[in-house]
């Protein structure tokens, strides 16, 4: 029962996108937001709870200072004014996995608002800069996790029973909110993942979260609404959530896009409600309609006192900011020497950050990129998820290259070890030694193998020492067959040609 | 004995006269004399108060310093939780729960050896005037069983008038210290907001509650105060300053050239004629003592009912919405069938009382998208011209004062169908909460027409809880001398015999 869908370009001649992009971050504070529980990820359900992030009744919220100071180094970041008196504010909903059945937010006072992000999209004139306009930077406490057992959908509808785990519940997040960004036109898909992939560079840079998409540190609600071109009148937005990764971000607005047309096409209304976003099939499903949607009674909380950031500290913080990812980029273009391109590749590819640690790891830059684009991204593409995430690290790189440079590898040798690491196998120390793909680079057994490969092919060594070079090349093959394509074949090529006289 | 001050019984403890082991057990032989009649007690926790009693003794006999209400046995309301110990805030909702915490006030009375006999029976969740709402059944006044103890802390401050406990702990969001306090002839202090931490005292409004001191002097009052307030990390809203110096206020017994204001707005109609005279005489009194008494007018009090019946229930919309059945508490109609939002539902529905469930429906009406401003938005505007009128007085004069309660103790259900009625009781003590200042009741008398105790309300701004203490000490050394004794000397003994 998947919705009609009108082909993209046709969309792009009737219509103009408005984007709205909402991320959630999960600091990586040691503590939790209102309480000093541990924050580790993975953990036993409900190992890393207590009174306060388990709502028990007479507990109070105090507030972590950390994660404040991360989310003013957030708002900084994206050239957003910092509130100098703001308070939190309760928003009000029942559900099970929120233990006081209201979530500590931010309302009409976010701590930082008025901000923007500028983004580069590689476009058909080249690369264009969009500015993405950031409304607020609020501070809140994430829900618990909820399971549901049984049922047919993993919702709860259906469900047999539900298993609730804590261990989340007050975790700190800061919320970033853009303000409606129009005027991307075609690029609208490419502008949402180009703003959360460029926010994601900065929020690593900044080292305030782990900013992992797959493991929900950072979740975007990706919304989009249509207008027909030229009537100024804006749509109806839907609003998707469980993007989870960069290319979620681009496929769910493209596609979100391709249904609204579809139904104005149809004479039908958008309806404004919360879509799920499906990884496998690439299309959206209803959730709740906004029209049942539940007022929150927000009203400021409290059992907390107001925020006030000592402009002084702002400044000091402000002094901390790291280079931004756009400047690096600029630097390390011209440091590596590459061209728009070649970069552009990299940023789409997500692996610029790990690039420069393989970099800073003593790897060559150009050696570092071609493994990270190439390979590294192919295995990566093959399984669906992000390069960062298939299981090599800059590390495993520089590793690697270095065992290349040295001649302990060679290029063939060494995707082995990537695909070693891959798999699990351990480093790529370990997984030379257990795969034993170590480059035989003993003269003695090269030798040896030199010498059988001469005898099984008499004429071929003949034409060598007649100076026939070409010929080398089935003697080489031999060898290599010989040592299971674990020998240097520059190296090999020099000892025959030296055992042939030339 | 039991009839002593708690500082002469700590002072007893102290010198050996007495182990705590035995006072306590002369409480607890008190209680379950008594207690059958007044029911001032959800839970009595004979086993870890006698504890709790010996462990002083032994810190005693090994030559510990002891603190100043060491081995002196105490009533804690239901409200405040105690580890181990069952805790329902007179709801059903809560039955059968037992913390797995430690309030701040119960860490630093069992760090102060105090002696911590059981749970106080209370109007659910403190929302009431009469202990007549506690889903346990009411308390009644010894002073007159027939008759409500106050509310909502009525558990608390009969515990003390019927000699079960000679110190309380209660807790404040309107009067619900205060009014129990003055009907039962006792004294309770609601502190400056943020005094004394609201860490593990469940919340009903948030930026109301405050949970205070009970006892039968002004002296044990002040030492009681001095152990349980303070600075806390773990509330966010307790004052980062010491403690006022109340006990040396409370042993001034002077009050010369005080100037003391009189609250126009609190008296005349609506109050018996009875609190009144009461009131005029201590007026007197003070006067006598050589006070300056200076008519004061706080023209927006009369918001403050209406002001605080929005504020609160909206806050108590959202306290309450934790008990959902999930984690804690009752939990009905699980049958495995049923819907967690189901469940939810009919536990709320079974759990709590009419009066908290009016109270949560009127809070989020008044939360609600699009009555926000109308609502809750002017009763915050209402608040500050509350704290406007108190600094407006506060610079004229060093304290306030007024009757406690419109009325003295009302027979047993006699307003228990007319809400507005019950909410008038606490017309005059509502302001305090409202701007976070700080109030002590003492007893002034028995009123004429029916022989129940009377009790003032002394009113100093934030962070002067001393003033409450200086003025209450002298106003109760004056009465003492005058009445021959103190007024609980008066009170019947409950079991036919001499106490």
């Amino acid at each position: 029962m998947s919705e009609a869908m009108l082909d993209y370009d046709e969309v792009i001649a009737k219509y103009e996108p408005t984007l709205g992009l909402e991320v959630h971050v999960e600091l990586n504070t040691n503590s939790k937001m209102f309480c000093g529980c541990a924050t580790v990820f993975g953990a036993e359900p409900n190992t890393q709870v207590c009174p306060v992030c388990l709502g028990m009744p007479g507990s109070l919220p105090f507030v972590n200072e950390r994660a404040i100071e991360s989310t003013i180094l957030i708002g900084l970041a994206l050239n957003c004014e910092i509130a100098t008196w703001c308070r939190f504010a309760r928003k009000n909903y029942f559900y099970p996995d929120m233990p006081k059945n209201f979530q500590i937010s931010q309302y009409d006072e976010p701590i930082c608002f008025n901000g923007y992000l500028d983004v580069e999209v590689e476009t058909d004139d080249g690369m264009r800069t969009f500015r993405v306009e950031i409304e607020r930077v609020h501070m809140e406490e994430d829900t618990g996790k909820s399971l549901h057992m049984g049922g047919a959908t993993g919702r709860i509808h259906g469900a047999d029973y539900s298993l609730l785990d804590y261990n989340r519940a007050g975790i700190p997040l800061v919320e970033i909110v853009t303000k409606m960004v129009p005027g991307t036109e075609k690029y609208a898909p490419l502008v949402a993942k180009a703003y959360v992939a460029e926010l994601r560079d900065i929020l690593r840079s900044l080292g305030v979260s782990d900013v992992k998409m797959e493991q929900g540190s950072l979740r975007c609600d990706a919304n989009v609404s249509l207008s027909p071109r030229g009537s100024g009148v804006l749509g109806t937005r839907s609003e998707t959530k469980n993007v989870n990764s960069l290319r979620s971000v681009e496929r769910a607005i493209r596609s979100e896009m391709q249904r609204h047309a579809a139904r104005l096409d149809d004479g039908l209304k958008v309806v404004q409600e919360t879509r799920h976003f499906h990884e496998d099939s690439g299309i959206t499903t209803s959730g709740r309609s906004k029209e049942t949607a539940e007022d929150y009674r927000y009203f400021p909380e409290p059992d907390l006192v107001p925020i006030a950031p000592d402009p002084a500290w702002v400044e000091e913080l402000r002094a901390t900011l790291p280079e931004r990812p756009s400047v690096v980029r600029a630097r390390l273009q011209k440091e590596w020497n590459i061209a728009d391109k070649e970069m552009a590749s990299m940023v789409n590819a997500g692996v610029l950050a790990v690039v420069m640690e393989t970099v800073a790891l003593g790897a060559d830059s150009t050696k570092a990129r071609s493994w990270w684009v190439g390979e590294i991204a192919r295995q990566a593409n093959e399984r669906g998820v992000e390069v960062i995430d298939v299981g090599v690290t800059p590390a495993d790189v520089a590793r690697i290259v270095e065992l290349v440079a040295m001649g302990e590898l060679t290029d063939k040798l060494a995707r082995q070890v990537v695909d070693g690491v891959i798999a699990g196998e351990g480093r790529p120390d370990d997984v030379v030694a257990t795969r034993g793909l170590k480059v035989v680079s003993d003269d003695g057994a090269l030798l040896l193998a030199i010498a059988t490969a001469i005898a099984s092919d008499a004429a071929a060594a003949e034409k060598v020492r007649g100076g026939n070079l070409n010929a080398a090349g089935a003697l080489i093959g031999l060898v290599m067959k010989a040592t299971q394509g674990q020998a240097d074949a520059a190296k090999v090529r020099e000892l025959l040609l030296k055992e042939l006289g030339q | 004995m039991i009839t002593q001050n708690a500082s002469e019984m700590a002072a007893a403890v102290a010198a050996g006269e007495i182990t705590s082991e035995a006072l306590t057990q002369a409480h607890l032989s008190r209680i379950a004399e008594v207690d059958e009649k007044v029911h001032a007690f959800l839970h009595v926790d004979a086993e870890g108060a006698l504890a709790q009693a010996r462990a002083v003794d032994v810190a005693r006999a090994k030559g510990e310093k002891l603190s100043p209400l060491a081995g002196v046995p105490l009533a804690l309301k239901d409200v405040m939780v105690q580890k181990g110990v069952p805790t329902t805030c007179g709801s059903k909702i809560l039955e059968g729960w037992r913390p797995p915490y430690d309030a701040t006030v119960v860490t630093k009375l069992k760090n102060a050896g105090v002696v911590i006999l059981g749970k106080t029976n209370m109007d659910e969740f403190a929302m009431g005037s009469s202990t007549e709402n506690s889903a346990y059944g009411p308390t009644h006044n010894p002073w007159d069983l027939t008759r409500i103890p106050g509310g909502s802390g009525g558990g608390s401050s009969a515990s003390l008038a019927a000699f079960e406990a000679p110190l309380a702990i209660g807790t404040d969001t309107g009067g619900s210290i205060r009014q129990p306090a003055a009907v039962t002839g006792t004294v309770g202090v609601k502190p400056t907001y943020g005094g004394v931490s609201r860490y593990g005292l469940v919340a009903f409004s948030s930026s109301l509650d405050q949970a205070g001191p009970c006892a039968r002097t002004v002296l044990d009052a002040a030492l009681l105060h001095e152990i349980i307030g303070g600075h806390d990390i773990y509330d966010s809203t307790s004052i980062d300053a010491p403690v006022p110096p109340v006990v040396t206020a409370a042993k001034m017994r002077n009050v010369k050239g005080l100037r003391i204001g009189v609250v126009r707005e609190l008296g005349g109609e609506g109050y018996q004629a009875g609190v009144l005279q009461r009131f005029n005489e201590s007026v007197e009194v003070l006067r006598g003592l050589g006070a300056e008494i200076i008519e004061v007018s706080c023209p927006h009090f009369e918001y403050a009912l209406p002001a605080y019946y929005l504020i609160a229930p909206s806050e108590c919309s959202s306290n309450l919405a934790r008990f959902d059945a999930m984690r804690f508490g009752l939990r009905v109609g699980d049958d495995r069938a049923r819907s967690a939002e189901e469940v939810m539902n009919l536990t709320r529905e079974a759990g709590f009382g009419p009066e908290v469930k009016r109270r949560i429906i009127l809070g989020t009406y008044a939360l609600s998208s699009g009555y926000y401003d109308a609502y809750y938005g002017s009763a915050q505007k209402v608040r500050t011209l509350i704290i406007n009128d108190f600094n407006a007085a506060f610079a004229q004069v060093d304290v306030l004062i007024s009757p406690t309660s419109p009325t003295t103790a009302f027979k047993i259900g006699e307003k228990a169908d007319d809400p507005l009625a019950m909410y008038l009781n606490d017309i005059a003590t509502i302001p305090v909460n409202l701007a976070g200042n700080c109030a002590m009741s003492i007893p002034c008398g028995l009123a004429p027409e029916d022989g129940l105790p009377v009790g003032l309300q002394i009113i100093a701004p934030a962070m002067a809880d001393d003033r409450l203490y200086r003025v209450g000490g002298a106003l109760e050394a004056a009465f003492n001398e005058a009445w021959g004794g103190p007024l609980m000397n008066k009170a019947p003994s409950l079991t036919g015999g001499v106490r």
